[in-house]
């Protein structure tokens, strides 16, 4: 397959960029979309040119590295995927693909298709643990958890903080992060105690960092590639207001 | 605690949703109100009496203001901050996520309509008949009493270009609420994904409700001012 790639190329973060067209020939359908970027950095090596740079660690979609707006959309065709879980044949022989980093104010392009996500590490510092000593492992039936609420914390836990919610938002609202964040450790008994002083902090860490309001547009769970529901944002919403009200 | 209402992104939210609510549940009563003037003409007058220049009719009318310019200045506020967030350089490329409303996207865009549409029907019914009263006028600028809502609801809509444009208010309102009724209980936390389709569908037909109330008046006193005969009123 032959693709023509429209990619966002950017010096630095002070830099202005502009888009550029490179064309990779002869790639298998079977090639992941990081790959296929693989081949065309080589290739621009070999041309004694600078490789495109992009963020991508583990390529299984566990990791939340890569980070790609690929054709209007976060991590590209398909649904429930990262970047690096899209492969070429999802894309018309011949096709002009268009990759974009993230755009939002809290996430500055650092280099070409590489933004600055260290605000969603400072809004999980904010509250997104709990405060217990670390001793050896408990039986794990030692707090017995009803089934439903395990398994709803641990869909809210499936968040690898990619980025893509704020990054698809219109408003460029982190809420789907700081939700899920916030939902799977208030259905747990550990996280429970702590719910409402979490809950708190992390929307006032959110807001200090310049993330929008939600508007509940849902794009954020049609865009997370581990789909994580808008659900938890009305949980958030409960835990946030019940504990501004309790104060 | 009251600050959050200020500095907070959910506690704006929260003035959205509880003034939207307000609204909504005014609008419906307005329809109600609307809807006897299909039926008896001689009732909707009663109703526009009952509700002229007294004190309690004064207080509901200033909170109303009141309602729409909070809910309006927090809408622009957040639009504000939001326009910040999203950061000045957009996507070249854009799609439609799936499941996602054209209404939830364009909020402010409808508001603006609906708020043109209320500026007309201030001008068209409010200025014809609350402010005459307070004026101590006898007869508003059409030499009708100020009283007789029904005589003005005749006059308004026997005009093609009124009918037209309160429709377009009307529509713009029901996209509004398509997604502000559902919108309302998401932000104070009373949704989950077994109630999502439920208050969506509760959202559809509190909007369309609101629309069909409002266009059947418009419309029935259109045809009826074409053809006297029509509306059954020979």
């Amino acid at each position: 397959m032959n693709f023509n790639l429209k990619i966002w190329r950017q010096k630095d973060a002070k830099s202005k960029g502009a888009f550029e067209t490179y064309r990779v020939e002869n790639i298998s359908a079977d090639t992941s979309f990081l790959e296929m970027l693989d081949i065309l950095n080589n290739n621009l090596i070999h041309e004694g040119k600078e490789p495109v740079a992009f963020d991508h660690d583990c390529r299984e979609g566990i990791c939340g590295m890569c980070s790609l707006h690929i054709d209007g959309r976060a991590h590209g065709p398909g649904d429930g995927a990262t970047t690096c879980q899209i492969y070429m044949r999802k894309f018309k022989d011949g096709a002009t693909i268009t990759i974009e980093p993230w755009r939002s104010a809290a996430f500055p392009v650092i280099k070409d298709l590489v933004v600055n996500r260290s605000a969603y590490d400072e809004i999980l510092q904010a509250g997104g643990f709990i405060s217990v000593r670390t001793n050896s492992v408990p039986d794990a039936n030692a707090i017995p958890i009803p089934k439903a609420d395990a398994d709803e914390s641990m869909d809210a836990a499936a968040c690898i903080g990619c980025g893509a919610c704020a990054a698809t938002c219109k408003n460029g609202s982190a809420m789907l992060f700081v939700a899920a964040r916030v939902s799977s450790l208030a259905k747990l008994p550990q996280g429970r105690v702590e719910g409402a002083r979490r809950a708190k902090a992390m929307v006032a860490k959110m807001d200090e960092l310049g993330f929008g309001n939600c508007t509940n547009t849902g794009a954020c769970q049609a865009e997370c590639p581990k789909s994580i529901s808008i659900a938890h944002i009305a949980r958030l919403n409960r835990e946030f207001l019940s504990a501004k009200f309790e104060d | 605690m009251s600050s959050f209402l200020c500095n907070s992104s959910v506690g704006k939210k929260l003035v959205m949703s509880i003034s939207g609510c307000a609204l909504v549940l005014f609008i419906l009563f307005h329809m109600a109100m609307n809807m006897t003037a299909l039926f008896s003409p001689e009732a909707y007058n009663a109703i526009c009496g009952f509700l002229g220049a007294n004190w309690y009719a004064l207080v509901g009318t200033a909170g109303l203001a009141a309602l729409v310019v909070l809910h309006f200045a927090y809408a622009l506020i957040l639009t504000v901050n939001n326009y910040r967030a999203r950061g000045s350089q957009r996507y070249a490329v854009t799609v439609q996520e799936k499941g996602v409303s054209w209404a939830s996207k364009n909020m402010l865009v409808l508001g603006f309509i609906v708020l043109g549409g209320l500026g007309l029907h201030l001008f068209n019914f409010w200025a014809k008949m609350q402010l005459v009263e307070l004026t101590g006028a006898h007869t508003n600028s059409l030499g009708l009493a100020p009283t007789d809502g029904a005589a003005l609801i005749a006059y308004t809509f026997s005009q093609w270009y009124y009918v037209a444009l309160y429709l377009v208010w009307f529509a713009a309102l029901w996209f509004h609420l398509t997604h502000g009724v559902w919108s309302m209980f998401q932000t104070v936390g009373w949704a989950n994904d077994t109630w999502y389709p439920r208050l969506k569908c509760i959202s559809n037909l509190v909007a369309t409700i609101i629309f069909l109330g409002f266009a059947a008046v418009a419309v029935f006193y259109f045809i009826r001012s074409l053809c006297p005969c029509c509306a059954g009123s020979c």
